[in-house]
């Protein structure tokens, strides 16, 4: 089991009570849709997981170590087996597309012979080969989402959370990074994918934990969506 | 740590000095005016440290004897003093030559003193007496002062009270101007980290969520308050050495009596301590922002 949470909890200073009692188990490889109206407590769970914010109540397990009771200098462990995918892509501007991959290396103390070699397999994996000295000012939306993907899988994490990766792109552009993130997917990562876009959801035949108004209502396979 | 990690900690360092060229050079100035302040200060306290310790030094006690004392009953006398532990030296000063130095002084007004005085010297013999530990001349005088065959005692009481407390002063004053100015420096230090920050939070953001160190992500901004304080502190130092060494050759052959500082191992050892104090302000200024602004 790699994410395991048992009644979670979650109110924030000002009230607002964001999860309420969520217990799931997320499996290592599967492929996972988080789908709810806004604030039903999507973005609140990811940053559970990534240990943005604490729980109120309950328990977090992520890669059989609970992220309620890490100390503080383990967290950075933590964020090293999750890579993140962003709906604005959060690239650095004055940064190539090879700069923003190495990045991610570079900051976790990769030695530069492994991380020339690594950017260039992941941006030839992700279809960028040959864009790596471009601006992201001058990719398309769609490229820039490629470089986000890039980044995130780039250490090899177990577990991809992608917030909205398709929110910002259109309809064929938003099909690419579905089969990207799938591609990723079979190859053993675990993807969480919080999402608005019900034809792709639809359309993936995956497993669907749907959250309203903090609580999980409903969670299962396919296209039966409330 | 890595070759490359270094590389990488003194190019974001550079690049955000960089980036906010006018403020860096404004702080790196108030750093340099700081020190600079602050080593003037202490120069001048250890200068007129000096000039006390001179002055104090200078500070004696006059004795003056009963006219009916004989030789032996002043000799006794001046045994007694010799071993009082308080006393560093005592000089026996004979009437004749107390009239001597008084006319001296006196300058051309001499012939008429001698006028008047008729060949008849009204000065009693006297001892001159050094104190041990020049803030102790007002007990040792009032110990003195009770001895049989003494008639009378002077001495600079109200020379040594006022140069006390000019002393404590000149402390007191260059204490708070060094503090008030250490404060600003800092307080400019931790603003351009500050903005350092913001304009770099993407960035950090990025870093925490790949699972860059805290501190991984905090060392490159102490860098850069480092390098900051250490421009600073590098122009104050030069321009304080300079000056001081310009005034030692222009000014000590002019004013001999002056007691100023010229032991280079003293002056470095200021220079030395005031990098450290530079530099310091840099890493508090720094760390003062990276603990509030810093979420990481």
């Amino acid at each position: 089991m790699l994410v395991q949470t048992y009644n979670v909890s979650k109110m924030y200073s000002n009230g607002v009570k964001a999860l309420s009692d969520v217990t799931l188990k997320i499996d290592r490889g599967e492929f996972v849709f988080l789908m709810g109206p806004s604030g039903a407590g999507k973005s609140t769970f990811i940053k559970l997981l990534m240990r943005e914010e604490l729980p109120s109540r309950g328990q977090i397990f992520v890669a059989g170590r609970s992220v309620v009771r890490m100390k503080s200098g383990d967290i950075p462990l933590l964020r090293r087996n999750i890579g993140v995918v962003f709906q604005d892509f959060k690239l650095l501007e004055n940064k190539t597309v090879f700069e923003n991959v190495a990045f991610a290396m570079q900051v976790v103390g990769a030695p530069p012979y492994q991380i020339k070699a690594r950017v260039e397999e992941t941006l030839t994996m992700v279809g960028l080969k040959g864009r790596e000295s471009s601006f992201p000012s001058q990719l398309s939306g769609g490229e820039q989402q490629r470089v986000g993907i890039a980044r995130a899988i780039v250490n090899h994490p177990l577990i991809v959370i992608a917030d909205e990766p398709t929110g910002n792109l259109d309809f064929d552009t938003s099909w690419e990074i579905m089969d990207l993130l799938a591609e990723i997917n079979k190859k053993g990562t675990t993807i969480i994918m919080a999402t608005h876009a019900q034809d792709i959801v639809r359309r993936m035949r995956k497993r669907v934990i749907f959250l309203e108004k903090g609580a999980v209502v409903s969670d299962s396979v396919g296209e039966s969506i409330a | 740590m890595r070759w490359s990690t270094l590389k990488y900690f003194f190019r974001e360092a550079r690049t955000s000095l960089a980036r906010n060229r006018l403020l860096s050079l404004a702080t790196a100035t108030t750093v340099s005016i700081c020190v600079f302040i602050l080593g003037l200060a202490i120069l001048l306290y250890m200068n007129s440290g000096e000039v006390i310790h001179k002055l104090e030094s200078d500070v004696e006690i006059v004795a003056f004897l009963d006219k009916d004392l004989s030789p032996r009953e002043r000799d006794q006398l001046q045994d007694l003093l010799t071993h009082n532990p308080q006393v560093l030296s005592v000089t026996f000063v004979p009437r004749d030559q107390a009239l001597k130095s008084l006319e001296k002084k006196l300058g051309d007004r001499e012939y008429a003193l001698m006028e008047t005085l008729e060949g008849n010297n009204p000065l009693p013999d006297s001892f001159k007496i050094k104190a041990r530990d020049p803030q102790k001349v007002a007990s040792l005088a009032a110990t003195i002062g009770k001895l049989e065959g003494i008639s009378k005692l002077r001495y600079g009481q109200d020379l040594v009270r006022k140069l006390f407390t000019a002393t404590r002063w000149i402390r007191i004053i260059s204490l708070f101007i060094v503090v008030f100015l250490g404060m600003a420096a800092v307080f400019l230090v931790a603003t351009t980290i500050r903005l350092t920050i913001f304009s770099r939070r993407k960035e950090i953001y990025i870093m925490k969520l790949v699972g860059a160190t805290n501190r991984f992500i905090q060392a490159p901004f102490f860098l850069e308050g480092m390098a900051l304080a250490a421009a600073g502190t590098f122009f104050a130092i030069i321009f304080l050495a300079c000056g001081y060494y310009y005034l030692i050759d222009n000014v000590k052959p002019a004013l001999a009596f002056l007691p100023l500082i010229t032991d280079n191992r003293v002056l470095l050892e200021l220079f030395l301590s005031l990098a450290g104090a530079g530099i310091g302000l840099g890493i508090i200024g720094t760390f003062i922002s990276v603990n509030k602004f810093l979420d990481v």
